[in-house]
């Protein structure tokens, strides 16, 4: 977790998400994004046309890059709020 | 569609940043009932944006200056009255049918609602300008502005080696910010020269406080030791499925990229560039009030009076959504505008409204001197719109490159509409937002202007809107089923 900043910051405790099944530890109030990036996921989908691998851009869900599933709902990862046991799907919405 | 029952507000303020809290709040101490609407947790918007609720300051003060300038302007919105919806997303605004004002439709964790009011303030900020450059979607590339809200808001660090690039002076805050806060820059990438910078002096004077914060930015960078090239511009993102490197070249003052000198290149992991802001003027777009092109203030603008009042009567226009001045000027443009629609519904005495906005006045004038000298920076540069490669992807949601909108102009596209309609682009799920403004500057070269070039037609929703949310939950029981026609 080296690329949090620890300075002048205290989180509160960590709790774990699931991506693609996987158990990946995040912070609560933090965005699904932060924790994905923070956890050395890079790339969170594929752009439709070209293939490529793309990963979040804006950070203020205006690009749509970041676009994974919390359960079943399409939402960029930058505008979703880290919970508890929160189930994320990467690879967009294909 | 679900039905949705509209809720009533003398006033409703679209954005929660310094514009829109400080417009909410003048008009609710003003006797109006006023509602801010915004799509984050708290307000701030982009500048004075908080980090989660959940995480304190070890210190009070160290979440920095911005942070307490926010936290006051937050604690003045609740003082004043004014009601909040928090995240709560507009998707929607419309004329209201059958009443003078305006319906704002909105969805939140709860589903949809609707707002009606007979004015309306838009404090929608600005969006970034990024212009492609091979390699710009490439994982680990992001906007200026992403990198203020990682650093500000999320506390993540870009990267473990981050090159800074772009212009004005995002660039030095996002750069200081990342030493700050304990990560290495790889190099600070700037468009503008020294002379540049000259230039804008004396307008910046107007505000020696953030010129001295400014000047702190620079001394700390070369105290770092950390590469600072001016007149440079990044010409290519490398790496296969992540940023690893960038290569860049000299540039002329109009951006042209000087390819006839060998490329440097950059080791990174992280590229994070900005090349200035666009007012973000949707809203005021949909609703029809007169705009006009003005490169000086970022794009096109909604034509207003010193009152932030629009074309329309009862809307409002206040901060970077009417032309990039930065944030001072954006809460003063805010409570202005926040006073005229108390005083054009009857709330506010028109003696007393001048009262209250002749110091305003004052105040803004020496903050938009500040705030457009800085605007200066970042100006849209003609040639690095000319430098854009043929095979490099303008619009990022649907990969239309640079040839596929020069072809389709070739073969008779005369505005963004008819490009849109031929190539997809501006089609993809951003709805045009990241690439409307660089489409619109390369066929402007094309057509002969922007004006000609026009601008992605303004729908909505203004964001994505999950369908399940827009149908809400029903039984098909309840499905009404109309009467067979009569044969």
């Amino acid at each position: 977790m080296s690329r949090r900043i620890e300075k002048g910051v205290q989180r509160p405790p960590p709790v774990t998400i699931l991506v693609d099944g996987r158990l990946v530890p995040a912070f609560p109030g933090e965005s699904v994004a932060t924790a994905l990036l923070a956890a050395g996921y890079v790339a969170f989908r594929k752009s439709p046309r070209a293939g490529k691998p793309r990963g979040p851009f804006c950070m203020i869900g205006s690009c749509q890059e970041c676009l994974i599933r919390v359960g079943e709902v399409p939402v960029p990862a930058c505008q979703a709020t880290v919970r508890e046991g929160l189930e994320v799907t990467l690879g967009g919405t294909q | 569609m679900t039905e949705t029952i509209a809720s009533r507000a003398d006033v409703i303020v679209l954005g929660g940043g310094p514009a829109g809290m400080c417009a909410a709040s003048a008009a609710a101490r003003a006797g109006s009932d006023s509602l801010l609407i915004d799509e984050n947790s708290q307000g701030g918007g982009q500048v004075y944006r908080a980090p989660p609720a959940a995480f304190a300051e070890t210190s009070p003060g160290a979440f920095g200056p911005d942070h307490a300038i926010g936290a006051s302007l937050r604690l003045a919105l609740a003082d004043s009255g004014a009601r909040t919806a928090f995240g709560c997303r507009a998707w929607s605004v419309s004329r209201d049918v059958g009443g003078a004002g305006f319906r704002v439709d909105v969805c939140d964790d709860n589903g949809l609602k609707a707002w009606r009011a007979p004015a309306l303030v838009v404090a929608t900020g600005a969006t970034e300008r990024v212009l492609p450059f091979p390699g710009w979607t490439l994982p680990g590339v992001h906007g200026l502005a992403a990198a203020t809200v990682m650093l500000k808001a999320q506390k993540l660090l870009p990267g473990e080696r981050v090159a800074v690039a772009g212009c004005g002076p995002l660039l030095l805050a996002v750069a200081a910010g990342i030493a700050k806060a304990g990560g290495k820059v790889a190099g600070v990438i700037d468009l503008a020269s020294v002379s540049d910078w000259l230039r804008v002096l004396p307008g910046a004077l107007s505000r020696p406080d953030l010129l001295a914060r400014g000047a702190a930015w620079v001394a700390g960078i070369a105290a770092a030791g950390t590469p600072y090239l001016r007149r440079h511009a990044v010409t290519a993102a490398l790496g296969d499925d992540r940023v690893s490197a960038i290569a860049l070249s000299p540039v002329a003052a109009d951006g042209t990229v000087d390819r006839a000198s060998q490329p440097l290149r950059i080791d990174c992991d992280a590229l994070v560039i900005g090349h200035g802001l666009v007012p973000n003027c949707d809203v005021t777009r949909i609703l029809g009030a007169t705009h006009r092109y003005a490169p000086a203030d970022g794009g096109w603008i909604a034509v207003r009076d010193g009152d932030m009042r629009t074309s329309i009567p009862g809307l409002y226009m206040a901060g970077d959504g009417g032309g990039i001045s930065g944030a001072a000027a954006a809460a003063l443009q805010g409570e202005l505008a926040g006073l005229a629609a108390a005083r054009d519904l009857g709330a506010l005495a028109a003696q007393r409204h001048l009262d209250l906005a002749a110091p305003l006045r004052r105040r803004l004038g020496r903050a938009m001197r500040f705030g457009r000298a800085m605007a200066g920076l970042m100006v849209e540069r003609p040639g690095l719109v000319a430098s854009i490669p043929a095979e490099t992807p303008v619009c990022r949601c649907e990969d239309v490159t640079r040839a596929e909108i020069d072809q389709a102009v070739a073969e008779g596209a005369r505005e963004v509409n008819q490009v849109k309609a031929w190539t997809r682009c501006g089609m993809g799920p951003c709805q045009g937002r990241m690439c409307g403004d660089t489409v619109a500057a390369v066929v402007a070269r094309l057509v002969g202007g922007r004006s000609a070039a026009g601008a992605f037609t303004a729908r909505v929703p203004l964001r994505p809107v999950p369908t399940a949310q827009l149908i809400g939950s029903f039984d098909y029981a309840d499905i009404p089923i109309p009467r067979p026609a009569p044969l």
